[in-house]
Formats: structure tokens, sequence, C-alpha cells
């Protein structure tokens, strides 16, 4: 069982509470709903290839910006306007982990994507999640 | 886009508009279905009236890997109150992939009153129309299905194996990366749950959003489809057809094209495909 930095853990285990489909549902639309996009100041359009998440069909970019405090800030884009699940995962991704040191966040492994998603996920989106999940424990290896 | 009547279809009534499912969003006799990708996306918003079939959850065997079964359909039919009588509607995202993909379910059980909704939620969305985030309950229903019949539709792995040896044609659906192999040698990158990449020896690559007007998510018209696919690839519509892709979801995209909107008869889809064909020992594959 790996050791998740403290704010992902409790995010956790409030998904770990909700069994009820439609409850789990409305739960992750309203992290989608609180998506933002990547301010101008860190990145505008058309973004660097190299941000790009590999598999995923939502067309999702990353950054792990330095605070100066030595933090991490995380941010996100996607592209595709009806990708709900990917804008839901940056969401929480951001409030779980931005503020944390790179090696914190560098923790972070893709089975978050099952404990998030459970039934809400098929097999070619739920590489794709797991995709952004590398993509941010990649990013914060390069600030270690 | 030209109206669906003037593009040439051979079956142009499988096909309905925005303008004909707005029109029909409380007919009792109309069920209108979204199936999508992102299970999430029903969610967010709707057409009004329409029920959500998920793919994964509501149409696969949650055991084996196969389709539910006739009590299965009984139980999904019951329980977005659609009986062997009601007309369905499907539509949803990524250009009415998933959507073709349940239609071609509902085929397997001879439920023929079936129509996709030209251009699905982006058409949808484009044209301003409401999206509804009620969650609609119909009476449930008592529908007595057909057992599941693959025959006319699908094809399992064995026959694919005689297909092959005995030169037929396959239409593989998958980006030109998954087709030529490469996609199996990126770094960091998920393959397709397969030992081998490449492609069945002999198959076409024509990925099936070429079908599609990207602009609207609508289907390109017969002449445009008969391009594609005959005079581009050479497929003979008169002879056996089999489309491919990952797991027989873009696959059946191109099924409905060929099927209806060509009219070719003899189209069936390989829902093994390269998750199937890319594992097994000792069939050839080509790069």
């Amino acid at each position: 069982m790996p050791a998740y930095p403290e704010r992902l853990q409790a995010l956790l285990d409030v998904f770990a509470g909700v069994t009820d489909t439609h409850e789990r549902t409305q739960l992750l639309i309203d992290f989608a709903r609180r998506f933002k996009e990547v301010p101008p100041d860190v990145a505008t359009r058309p973004f660097d290839e190299t941000h790009l998440v590999k598999h995923c069909e939502s067309e999702a970019y990353a950054w792990a910006v330095p605070n100066p405090d030595g933090t991490l800030k995380l941010h996100f884009a996607v592209e595709n306007p009806s990708g709900v699940s990917a804008k839901a995962l940056a969401a929480i991704l951001d409030k779980a982990l931005s503020g944390l040191p790179a090696a914190d966040i560098a923790t972070v492994d893709p089975e978050i994507v099952e404990k998030l998603f459970r039934q809400n996920i098929s097999m070619g989106k739920g590489m794709g999640l797991m995709s952004m999940v590398l993509m941010v424990q990649a990013l914060a290896k390069r600030h270690l | 886009m030209t109206a669906i009547a003037d593009r040439g279809y051979r079956h142009p009534d499988r096909l309905v508009s925005t303008d004909w499912v707005a029109a029909h969003t409380g007919d009792p006799n109309v069920r209108i279905i979204e199936s999508n990708e992102d299970t999430l996306l029903y969610a967010t918003g709707h057409v009004p009236g329409a029920v959500h079939v998920d793919w994964t959850s509501d149409l696969n065997d949650q055991l084996r890997r196969d389709y539910i079964e006739r009590e299965g359909f009984q139980a999904l039919m019951a329980r977005i109150g659609v009986t062997p009588d009601t007309t369905v509607v499907f539509y949803g995202d990524k250009n009415n992939w998933w959507a073709c993909y349940a239609f071609w379910v509902f085929q397997l059980f001879g439920h023929t009153k079936a129509h996709v909704m030209d251009g699905g939620r982006l058409k949808w969305q484009k044209e301003g129309r409401g999206w509804s985030t009620d969650t609609p309950a119909y009476p449930p229903t008592a529908y007595t299905a057909p057992a599941r019949d693959d025959a006319r539709h699908r094809i399992l792995r064995d026959e694919v194996l005689q297909f092959q040896k005995s030169g037929g044609q396959f239409v593989d659906v998958r980006s030109p990366e998954e087709y030529a192999g490469t996609r199996m040698h990126m770094p960091e990158y998920p393959n397709e749950g397969a030992i081998r990449g490449g492609h069945i020896p002999g198959a076409k690559s024509v990925p099936w959003a070429r079908a599609i007007n990207p602009d609207d998510g609508t289907f390109r018209s017969a002449a445009e489809l008969t391009a594609l696919y005959v005079d581009q690839n050479g497929l003979d519509g008169a002879s056996d057809i089999v489309a491919y892709c990952r797991i027989g979801e873009r696959s059946s995209h191109t099924w409905f094209a060929l099927t209806y909107l060509l009219g070719f008869e003899k189209v069936r889809n390989y829902d093994g495909s390269w998750t199937e064909w890319g594992n097994l020992v000792g069939v050839p594959i080509e790069k």
C-alpha cells in the first residue's frame, strides 16, 4: 500500500466512502466543473508537445511549475470539451498535490485512477487517465 | 451538410437528423439512447429524455470477454423502458463511435427499429440545442428477446482465421501508427494490450474517422464514402468484408457506414480485434 501525500489520501478516503455509482459520478463531475485551465503566463496555445499526455484521447497537457518555496504547482489543459473525466482528474491532482514538494508528488502512482473512478472507467480511457498521473510523476521527478 | 435523404445512402433511414430527434424527445414510441466513451458525460447533460447505456457495464458480460446474453439484454431493455416495438435512436460523443457500437450490439439481438442521430453530441451542441441533467425514468417493460445471433454481424476468432487464409477482405480502422505497428515501440506509450504490433495480412488501412465530417460529426456522403472505401482502397462491397480495430468499437462505426450507408451486405465486425489477434500464438501478422 503506497503512502500517499496526506491531502491525496484524504480525497481517496472520501471516494472510498462513496459506493453509489450516481453519487460518485456527481462527485467527479463537481471536480470537472472546478477545473481551471493553465494560465497564459505558464503556457499558451499551441501548447508545447512535450507537455502532451500520451494516450489521453482528451488531448490533455500537464505542467509542474516551481513555487518560490520550492514546492510545485500543477497546471493542466484539456482540449477536448467533452473530456469530463480528464478535467475531473486534473482538478483532483491539482487540489491534492499542488503545493507539495516534488519528492512527494513523485510518489503518486496510476493506481489512484481506479480508486477515484472505479466503474466510471473504460479500458481506453483508463489508460489515458493513468498516463496523466504518469506525466505528473515524470514532471515532478524532473524537479528532484 | 446536405440533408440525409440527399446524400445517396443505400439505407438513409438508418440515420436521423438532430431536427428529427428534437421533434421526438417526448415521443413514447421513441427511446433516445446516449452512449459515450466518457461515462461521466451523460450526467453533465444529455438530450432531454435520453437514457444512458454504457458499453462497459451495460453491454458487456462482466465475467467473460463477450457481450450480454438474452437475459442481460432483456433486463437492459426493461431498465430503459424499451419494447420490441420501440424505435431506438443512438447518439454520443466521439462522432458517434460508441453510439454505433451500442447500435451494433442491439443488432445482435435483432432490434432493427434502430437509428443513429447524425452528428451525435457534437452537432447537437453546435446547433445550440439544450442539454438536460434530469435523469428520466420510464416504466419497466417486459421485453422478450431472441437469443443473441452473432452470425450476421459478428465474426469470431476461428472464422477470422479461415477468412484470412482464404484471402478475405479486411479493413483495419485503427490509426496508421497502430496499423503499422510502430505504436508498440513508442516509449512510455501504453500499448494495445497485445504482444505484437501490426495488422492482419492484407488488411486495408482506413481509419474510422475518415467516414466523418470533422466539423459537425456527420457522416460523409455516399459518393465520398465510395471514393474512400472502394476507389482508394479497393474494397468490394459484393464480397465479405471484416472490419476490426482494437476491441471492435471503432470498427462498429465503419461497419455501420459500410452496411447501411453504402449498402454492403456482408460486413462483419471482428470484436476480438487486435487485442485478440495480436496475442494469438502463431497467427500471421504484417507490418
